[in-house]
C-alpha cells in the first residue's frame, strides 16, 4: 500500500466521523438557516476544533454565505471547505528540511510517541539515500534508549547514546560532534516526554535548543512538536507553551488511524500558525506520511 | 482566554450571578452558557455537556431557586451536585479477589501511560501490605517489557515476562500460575497500548481476560484526551466489561474535561489519578474532590490530607506554639522548609489552596530552584545564627553568601522576607486564637 493510500485510508476514518457528522448535518436540512450553522459548530467541535475556532469558522462561513447570497448545501460546503484549507495553509511551508545538514528536534509531552517518529523518520530520510543518526535524549523513561535503539536497527542508522539518567544535554553535544565529524546528512534528536507546566524540564529543553545552535551554526534546524490526535484543547496550550521554549517549526499529527480527529491542529493553526508537517497513521516503521492540507481538509469534509 | 481554569470561568460567571438578589430566567440561560462553554473548552463531551446543561437548568429555573434568598448560591449548589452526581459521588476502591492472587488488567490506547501506571499501583499496593507481581504482556512495542522490568526493579517488585513468547494471554496465564506458587497475592498485567477500533487486538485482550478472569480491569486514560475519549472509552467496555478508570497525567494543566466524559459514557468509576513523573505520584481519585476543584473551591481535603501525613504531628504543635509566640526562627524555617518537600512539589500543592487560581500562578512560576537556594542560604548559618537573626552582621552575612553559593543580596532579601513573614504571624497570632490550622502559615517563597 502507498503511503498516499494509507494516508486516504487514515483519513477516511476521520472523514467518516467529522466529514460523515457535517454530511449529516447538511442533509438534514434543506434550506439554510440558523440551527444549520449552529449543528455545523457542533459538528467542528465534536472533531476537537475547539470553541474559539469553531466559532470563528461558523461566523466566516455565515458571513460569506449572506455576501455570497448562498442558497444551497453543497456551496456552502465548498465554502466551508475553502475556509478550512485557507486556514491550514496560511501557516507557511509544511515541507521538512530537505537541506544537509539538518538538524531535527522531536519535542512533546508524555506518550504523544516521540520515539516511535523518530525511529519512522529515521526510515523517511535513509530511503532518500540520506545518511542519519540519532541521539537518545531522552535520558530518564525506563528503556526509553532501548526502544530507541530497535528503531535504529529497523532503519539500520546509527545511533548516540548514553546510560539512563544521564544528562540529556550532554548527549546532544556529544551527538552534534559524531554527526559533524561523519558528515552526516540529517541527525534526530529524541527527548523525553515532558508536561509544558513543568518549568524545569521546559528549561531542560531550551539548553538542548541552544546546544545544537552552537554545535551545529550552520545546520538546518527543524523543532517538531509531536502531537496525539486524541488530544484535546490541551494541544493548543501544549503548542504555545513549547513554542516558547524553543521555536516549533511544525507539527507531527500521530495515532490518526484511530477514531480520534485530529481538528484541533486547525486550531492550532488558527491560533498559533504553526504548520503540520508530518503525520502518523500506525505502528509500522513506513506509517508516516507527508502533511497535505488538500488532502487533509478534503479528508475531513469527504 | 485560552489559559483560564474552568474553576476561573465558572466562579467569574457566578460572581454575577451572585451580584443580583433574584434571578431569573434569562440570567439563568446566561450562566448556562458560560457553563457550556467553559465545559466544553475544558474537553467534556458536547452531548455529555449538553445533557448537564439541560438537567441544571431544569433544577435551576424552578421555585426553588426563584425564591430563595440568595439565588446565585444555590446555582452554585446546584451545578455542584450535579457535577459531583456525574463524577460519581464516593471514592471506588479496588475490588480484591477472595481468592488470591488478585488479577489487574491495565488496557487502553498507546501512549495514555499503562506501563508506568502498572509499575505505581504495583507501588501503591505494596505499600498496603500486598505482594504484588507485575506481568509483561506488551509483545509488540520495542522495549517495553525491558521497561516494565527497569522500573520494578526501581520498586523491587518481581516482575514476570517470557523471552520470546508472543502470546499474551499464555505469559498472563503462566504470571498467575508463577504468582500462586510464589505467594503474591496480586497480579498487575501490563497489556500493549491498542486502538479500540483494532479488532485483532481488542480479541487478544478479550482472550486475556478469558484464561486470567480478572477482578479488576482498569482503562487508562490520558487527562488530555479530546472528544474522542467518549468512543474510546465506550468501545473498550462493550469489548471488556471494565471495572475502572485511571486518569493519567493529570499533573499537566488540561483541565480534565475526559474524566466527565468517561464518567458519564461508561457510568464506571475513576479508581487512580497519575500526578506526576515519579512511581509514587499515583493518588487515589475522589470524584467530589474533583468536582469541588473544577468548581474553584479548591481541593482543599487533599491538602489536609497530604500536609498530615507528612507533617510530624509533635513538631507541628511546637511550631503551632512558636507561630503563636512569634519567636519562630530560622531554624524553624528549614524544618517546615523540609516537611513541605514531604508533601510533593510545591506547585501541586499550591494548586489546591483555594483562591489561588491557575492564572496567578502562571505569572508567579514557583521556582524550587529558588527554594533550595533558600535552603542553602540558611544551611550556611551557624545554629546561634539561625536562632536569633540579631547575630547577623555584614561580615555574617558576607559569610554565609559565599557559603551558600549566592550573593550578599540573596542573603538581604531572605532576612527581610523572614522579618516580614514574622511581622504577619504576630498579627495572625493576634487574630485567630481560636483557630488551630496547621497550614495557616504563609508560604514565604
Amino acid at each position: 500500500m502507498g503511503l498516499f493510500d494509507k494516508l486516504k485510508k487514515s483519513l477516511s476514518k476521520t472523514r467518516d466521523s467529522i466529514g460523515g457528522a457535517v454530511d449529516n448535518v447538511i442533509r438534514a436540512f434543506t434550506g439554510i438557516d440558523d440551527d444549520l450553522f449552529d449543528e455545523l459548530e457542533e459538528a467542528l467541535i465534536l472533531a476537537d476544533v475547539g470553541v474559539n475556532t469553531s466559532t470563528e469558522v461558523v461566523e466566516k462561513l455565515r458571513s460569506a454565505a449572506k455576501e455570497k447570497k448562498i442558497a444551497d448545501k453543497d456551496a456552502l460546503r465548498a465554502e466551508l471547505r475553502e475556509i478550512l484549507m485557507e486556514t491550514m495553509k496560511k501557516c507557511g511551508d509544511t515541507a521538512i528540511s530537505n537541506t544537509s545538514p539538518t538538524v531535527i528536534l522531536m519535542i512533546g509531552v508524555n506518550g504523544v510517541g516521540k520515539t516511535t517518529t523518530v525511529g519512522k523518520l529515521a526510515n523517511y530520510f535513509t530511503k532518500q539515500n540520506k545518511s542519519v543518526l540519532i541521539a537518545a535524549a531522552d535520558t530518564f523513561r525506563a528503556a526509553a534508549v532501548e526502544q530507541l535503539a530497535t528503531w535504529a536497527e529497523r532503519a539500520d542508522v546509527g545511533i548516540i547514546k548514553q546510560q539512563e539518567g544521564s544528562d540529556p544535554a550532554a548527549v546532544v553535544f556529544d551527538a552534534a560532534n559524531a554527526a559533524r565529524a561523519r558528515g552526516t546528512d540529517v541527525l534526530i534528536c529524541d527527548t523525553a516526554g515532558r508536561l509544558h507546566n513543568k518549568k524545569n524540564l521546559m528549561d531542560e529543553l531550551a539548553k538542548i535548543k541552544k546546544i545544537v545552535e552552537r554545535e551545529l551554526p550552520n545546520a538546518a534546524k527543524e523543532v517538531l512538536l509531536v502531537l496525539d490526535a486524541t488530544t484535546g484543547q490541551n494541544a493548543v496550550i501544549q503548542a504555545q507553551e513549547f513554542a516558547k521554549a524553543t521555536d516549533i517549526t511544525g507539527i507531527v499529527l500521530t495515532k490518526l488511524d484511530g477514531t480520534a480527529k485530529g481538528g484541533i491542529v486547525i486550531a492550532i493553526a488558527n491560533e498559533h500558525n504553526i504548520p503540520v508537517k508530518l503525520v502518523g497513521v500506525g505502528e509500522g516503521i513506513d506509517d508516516l506520511c507527508e502533511f497535505d492540507a488538500e488532502t487533509f481538509v478534503d479528508g475531513i469534509l469527504g | 482566554m485560552a489559559f483560564e481554569s474552568l474553576a476561573d470561568k465558572l466562579s467569574q460567571t457566578f460572581k454575577k450571578l451572585r451580584g443580583k438578589g433574584k434571578l431569573n430566567q434569562n440570567d439563568v440561560k446566561e450562566a448556562m452558557r458560560e457553563v457550556k462553554l467553559a465545559l466544553l473548552e475544558a474537553d467534556v463531551n458536547f452531548k455529555v455537556v449538553k445533557q448537564f446543561v439541560n438537567t441544571v437548568t431544569d433544577r435551576c429555573i424552578g421555585e426553588e431557586v426563584m425564591e430563595s434568598l440568595t439565588p446565585g448560591q444555590m446555582v452554585v449548589k446546584i451545578v455542584n451536585e450535579e457535577m459531583c452526581k456525574l463524577m460519581g459521588e464516593s471514592e471506588s476502591k479496588l475490588a480484591i479477589s477472595p481468592k488470591p492472587p488478585t488479577v489487574i488488567m491495565m488496557v487502553g490506547l498507546q501512549g495514555a501511560g499503562k506501563t508506568t501506571t502498572s509499575a505505581k499501583l504495583g507501588g501503591l499496593l505494596r505499600k498496603q501490605g500486598k505482594r504484588p507481581l507485575l506481568c509483561a504482556c506488551d509483545i509488540y512495542r520495542p522495549a517495553a517489557i525491558k521497561q516494565l522490568h527497569v522500573v520494578g526493579e526501581q520498586l523491587n517488585i518481581p516482575v514476570f515476562s517470557i523471552e520470546g513468547n508472543n502470546n499474551p494471554a499464555q505469559i498472563a496465564q503462566s504470571a498467575v500460575a508463577q504468582a500462586l506458587k510464589n505467594g503474591n497475592d496480586v497480579v498487575i498485567v501490563d497489556t500493549a497500548g491498542r486502538l479500540h477500533i483494532d479488532e485483532e487486538l481488542m480479541a487478544e485482550l478479550e482472550r486475556i481476560k478469558e484464561v486470567v478472569t480478572p477482578t479488576e480491569i482498569l482503562l487508562v486514560v490520558d487527562a488530555m484526551t479530546g472528544q474522542d475519549a467518549v468512543n474510546v472509552a465506550e468501545s473498550f467496555n462493550k469489548e471488556l466489561d471494565i471495572t475502572g478508570v485511571v486518569l493519567t497525567k493529570l499533573d499537566g494543566d488540561t483541565r480534565g474535561g475526559a474524566a466527565l466524559s468517561v464518567r458519564s459514557v461508561t457510568g464506571k468509576p475513576i479508581k487512580f489519578c497519575g500526578m506526576g513523573e515519579k512511581l509514587s505520584d499515583l493518588e487515589v481519585f475522589h470524584p467530589d474532590r474533583m468536582a469541588s476543584r473544577i468548581l474553584g473551591m479548591g481541593d482543599v481535603l487533599t491538602l489536609i490530607e497530604k500536609a498530615e501525613t507528612a507533617i510530624d504531628e509533635k513538631k507541628a504543635a511546637e511550631l503551632e506554639k512558636k507561630l503563636r509566640n512569634a519567636t519562630f526562627t530560622f531554624e524553624d524555617f528549614l524544618d517546615q522548609m523540609e516537611q513541605m518537600k514531604n508533601m510533593g512539589p510545591i506547585s501541586s500543592i499550591v494548586g489546591m489552596i483555594p483562591g489561588v487560581d491557575a492564572k496567578a500562578l502562571a505569572g508567579a512560576q514557583i521556582d524550587e530552584k529558588k527554594m533550595a537556594r533558600t535552603e542553602a542560604i540558611i544551611k550556611s548559618m551557624t545554629k546561634a545564627e539561625r536562632e536569633n537573626r540579631e547575630k547577623l552582621t555584614p561580615s555574617r552575612k558576607d559569610r554565609i553568601a559565599k557559603g551558600s553559593g549566592t550573593t550578599l543580596s540573596d542573603v538581604n532579601g531572605l532576612i527581610k522576607q523572614f522579618e516580614q513573614m514574622q511581622k504577619m504571624m504576630k498579627q495572625f497570632s493576634g487574630m485567630s486564637k481560636a483557630g488551630k490550622k496547621k497550614m495557616g502559615m504563609k508560604f514565604g517563597f
